[in-house]
């Protein structure tokens, strides 16, 4: 009897150490999902005129680059994934991972063969567990990417999909990140970057028409100088919203555990306190009929 | 005269935004100076050093880059660099 109490005791004691740990990462990632979203703001302006730049250089001159070409002969494909460093986050790295595993079989069924590169250590250990080869991995700082870290897989995608098949080329480029819509809402999405495809609507509607550029020293060359920064920039900023998305979904994730920790409390505690109240009740009652027994001789 | 609005930007912040009277940059070609009323070019720019002669007077802001690009439009000048590096104002940055 006293043991069943004991046991009640221990779990709410451990419950509640939980909860204090829930809590707390519930407050890291709060007060670091602010910065994100600043991170995201201030990359912005750097995306945006690189995309006008970009626009302006298509419109203008129909100039043919192997970025913007698209290589049908090429068989190999690569997949980018953006996943967490650490859990906690509940369905984040899950659900990219999912989305990811569902363009690489299309893509398997098309028949192309799919060389993988994630960043996260959550997407490196799923595939070394699954004995899955990885062409490319980066890890360490899925919460705060550092331009650096995105340049460095923007010239080894870049630099495979320049090369020739012989060499590990690929034909095309696909990534799949987690797009931050708002505090509540972040979905896995997949885009494909290369080859790339320089449309209409990449400058928004409403804007006044391009003025007629000179360019410096040719079209060619401005091209060849914008698009891999332009590929970098995008890379960056999709980095830069798994990463708020992470920290949103952590927060989320941890901000329901530290409620189940409470009502776990609560129900312990009811329990220990209808365990004590039915210890009491048999001790009485065992007083009272020993007494009872001795009255009646 | 009209000012040329400047917008200065790396690619995790921007660096320096506002209006200026004149501004230079290491172009491909050779060091182009950009002075409003400017026809829109678009240029790839060396490593050196972005100046910019703000309207409130005050010194040059000296901003040393790598490589980046160059847009001017109806006197909108946007300098893109991959990293931006204040230089001590007033010297040559090299």
């Amino acid at each position: 009897m006293a043991g069943q109490q004991r046991v009640y005791r221990q779990r709410i004691r451990s419950t509640q150490s939980l909860k204090k740990i829930f809590r707390a990462m519930e407050l890291i990632a709060a007060s670091r999902i602010g910065k994100a979203r600043a991170r995201v703001t201030a990359a912005s302006p750097y995306a945006r005129a690189l995309t006008r730049a970009v626009s302006a250089v298509a419109t203008h001159a129909s100039v043919e680059h192997p970025l913007t070409t698209e290589r049908p002969d090429v068989k190999r494909v690569a997949v980018l994934l953006m996943t967490s460093d650490r859990g906690m986050a509940g369905a984040y790295s899950a659900s990219v991972i999912r989305e990811g595993e569902r363009l690489i079989q299309q893509l398997t069924e098309e028949g192309r063969e799919v060389v993988l590169y994630v960043t996260g250590r959550r997407a490196v250990s799923y595939y070394s567990f699954r004995n899955r080869p990885l062409a490319g991995q980066w890890t360490g700082a899925s919460d705060a990417p550092a331009a650096e870290t995105a340049e460095e897989i923007a010239d080894t995608l870049l630099s495979a999909f320049l090369a020739e098949e012989a060499d590990g080329g690929v034909g095309e480029l696909h990534v799949v990140y987690t797009q931050f819509v708002n505090m509540v809402t972040q979905t896995p999405r997949v885009v494909r970057m290369l080859p790339l495809e320089v449309v209409e609507g990449v400058a928004e509607p409403g804007d006044e028409p391009l003025p007629l550029y000179e360019f410096e020293p040719s079209p060619e060359e401005v091209l060849d100088a914008l698009l891999p920064r332009y590929i970098q920039s995008r890379i960056y900023s999709f980095m830069l919203q798994a990463a708020a998305s992470e920290l949103a979904a952590r927060q989320r994730a941890m901000h329901t555990a530290t409620e189940n920790a409470e009502e776990l409390i609560r129900t312990f505690t009811r329990l220990a306190n209808q365990a004590r109240q039915a210890e009491i009740t048999q001790e009485i009652s065992e007083i009272v009929s020993g007494a009872d027994a001795l009255a009646s001789k | 005269m009209a000012n040329l609005e400047v917008d200065l930007v790396a690619a995790d912040r921007s660096v320096w935004t506002g209006e200026a009277r004149m501004v230079s940059a290491p172009a491909a070609d050779g060091e182009i100076g950009i002075l409003p009323g400017h026809s829109p070019v678009l240029t790839v720019l060396r490593p050196g050093t972005v100046r910019i002669t703000p309207v409130e007077g005050g010194s040059t802001h000296v901003v040393r880059i790598d490589s980046g690009f160059m847009s001017v439009d109806s006197d909108h000048v946007t300098v893109v660099v991959d990293t931006a590096e204040d230089a001590a104002p007033g010297s040559n940055g090299r």
